[in-house]
């Protein structure tokens, strides 16, 4: 059996802190991450509040762990809603080819020749005080191409092994070779792609916050660094209250390229150590 | 290459149209804050048949195509002849973007060559691990607190390099790092991997075997044929960086494409939107297709058709 590499567990780990974290974040923050206590603005840290408040007065640990929270609950959703479109998809398209997969990589291609952060802005943008939804759908609309690409591939591969043909000569339908025996096989490349995606769409929608079309809420992460570097001169507040936004970043997408790597290099050994 | 511009042509036909349904299907009344609060109804409706509100969405999209098709990509409303078309307002900006977009390929570029071939002729041990660390670092590392960084150390702290209000050639470095160190940290990982299947190659193992110097084995045979892949990359990767601007020329508050977007979506001044989309989706399928070209170029095992 092989083994993750100690880089790749590393990963896993900080991962599964923030997946923790962003679970029982709101139950263990000491205050609301909205309090408004004008008495009590930029202050530094104290006892009271650990990692000081922010310009509203409202308690800075406690809006990073509902950050976590609303990150978590992003990511998750988004690589969940892209994986299955991507997946389905490239299985179908791989598997039928012709003039199904035709229109699909078109598709692709056309969603591809173009930067997706752009078009992610584009169609949040278009709505006055975007919620939670229309960020998920701005991330997934471009996201499932990359899962869709991969799974078609390998189902390419593998609808002519033998143990596909075998299965299709003993009368199986299409439906149940896809399902039983093309899928199953393919996962492994989508788990990579899932894991990679994870990190990807917290760096977007962080980036989306901090430009000011995110979710309309205070706490996420990249809001954070955006109060951060909107009150940069602040002495004592600006690029600390930054660092906190930018650094639980940092976290999950390095978390997340240290598992994506470590865990394509325990499903394709010759990649190992390249 | 004639079917490859003309997929360009149709992703960029396909996005635009996309950003146009988007902008036309939400509900929400861009005519309320142009015209603001006071606006008799006589003004209303003369900025609406500016944008050309009054016409049915198909009309809209047709006025939308010809837009694009005469140049101009609109007229900015809510009084389109006092002000410039969406192009001049455009085409003012673009250059310090482009520019800007062209130092960070450089300084990703100069940064991960020479980080990539340390990790990989001294691959497995403390520099390799010194330089993967800097390489995913800069991976994970968000522009939006690279840029307020760099500004506080170098800017106030150090007191080398201009800050934000200042012009000349030096107030283009913190942007420049800000907006490439991502691309670099890409590149330096490329350019270790591609190094490293190129090392084990038997042209290297040849030249070693003939006595050539270890710098003449790296640099003449290894580095040139593992170049190749990482100039593709970086060709490919301008659009992202184009991207990057956006957040970049926030937080420095330098004039250019991306503030000129920021600033349009938050006065829902659609026809600006619509522009600075389109022209940074040509700008991108134009250099990604003369990327493609020129790799059909160097190496002529690529060239087909």
């Amino acid at each position: 059996m092989r083994k993750l590499s100690l880089s790749g567990w590393i990963g896993l780990v900080m991962l599964a802190t923030f997946v923790l974290l962003g679970v029982i974040g709101p139950w263990i923050a000491p205050h609301s991450p909205t309090t408004i206590d004008l008495g009590n603005r930029f202050a530094p840290s104290s006892g009271a509040h650990w990692l000081g408040t922010d310009r509203n007065g409202a308690d800075a640990l406690s809006q990073l762990l509902w950050g976590a929270r609303a990150a978590l609950r992003i990511s998750f959703v988004v690589v969940a809603i892209s994986a299955v479109i991507g997946i389905a998809l490239g299985t179908i398209a791989g598997y039928f080819r012709g003039i199904i997969d035709d229109i699909l990589m078109r598709v692709v291609d056309i969603l591809m020749a173009f930067p997706g952060i752009l078009l992610n802005i584009a169609v949040v943008a278009t709505v006055r005080k975007p919620g939670l939804g229309v960020v998920i759908f701005a991330l997934c609309l471009n996201g499932w191409v990359g899962y869709a690409r991969v799974i078609r591939a390998q189902v390419m591969s593998l609808r002519e092994r033998d143990f596909v043909v075998a299965a299709r000569a003993m009368g199986a339908r299409n439906r149940r070779i896809m399902w039983l025996h093309l899928l199953p096989n393919s996962l492994a490349p989508a788990l990579v792609q899932m894991t990679f995606g994870f990190g990807g769409v917290i760096a977007v929608e962080a980036s989306l916050s901090f430009l000011g079309i995110g979710p309309q809420l205070d706490y996420t992460w990249g809001a954070m660094l955006e109060q951060g570097t909107a009150h940069l001169w602040k002495q004592g507040f600006g690029i600390r209250y930054a660092m906190y936004g930018g650094l639980a970043i940092m976290w999950v997408v390095l978390a997340a390229n240290l598992l994506g790597d470590g865990l394509r290099d325990l499903f394709d050994p010759k990649r190992r150590g390249r | 290459m004639l079917r490859r511009l003309g997929l360009g042509i149709i992703a960029i036909i396909g996005v635009s149209t996309l950003v146009f349904l988007f902008l036309h299907m939400v509900p929400g009344d861009p005519v309320d804050h142009l015209a603001g609060g006071e606006a008799t109804p006589e003004q209303r409706a003369q900025i609406e048949k500016c944008m050309g509100l009054d016409q049915s969405m198909a009309g809209q999209y047709v006025h939308f195509l010809g837009t694009i098709a005469d140049g101009s990509l609109g007229h900015q409303c809510p009084d389109p002849k006092g002000k410039p078309t969406v192009l001049a307002r455009i085409l003012e900006v673009m250059p310090s973007t482009i520019v800007l977009a062209l130092a960070g390929m450089l300084v990703a570029i100069v940064l991960a060559l020479p980080l990539g071939v340390l990790a990989a002729v001294r691959r497995s041990t403390w520099v390799d691990t010194v330089a993967s660390v800097v390489a995913l670092s800069g991976l994970a590392m968000p522009m939006m607190l690279l840029a307020p960084l760099l500004l506080l150390w170098f800017f106030v702290d150090l007191g080398w390099l201009p800050g934000p209000t200042e012009g000349g050639a030096a107030a283009l470095i913190l942007p420049a790092i800000a907006i490439g160190v991502h691309l670099m940290a890409m590149l330096a990982r490329m350019t270790r991997a591609s190094m490293i299947d190129v090392l084990d190659e038997d042209y290297v193992r040849t030249a070693r075997a003939k006595g050539l110097a270890e710098r003449s084995v790296l640099f003449k045979h290894a580095l040139r044929n593992a170049l190749l892949p990482v100039i593709t990359v970086a060709g490919l990767q301008f659009g992202s960086l184009l991207s990057g601007a956006i957040i970049v020329e926030k937080i420095f508050a330098r004039p250019g494409l991306g503030l000129t977007l920021l600033t349009a979506i938050s006065e829902r001044n659609y026809p600006v939107v619509q522009g600075t989309v389109l022209v940074i989706a040509i700008i991108y399928v134009f250099v990604n297709t003369m990327v493609d070209l020129a790799y059909g170029m160097v190496d002529p095992r690529i060239r087909r058709a």
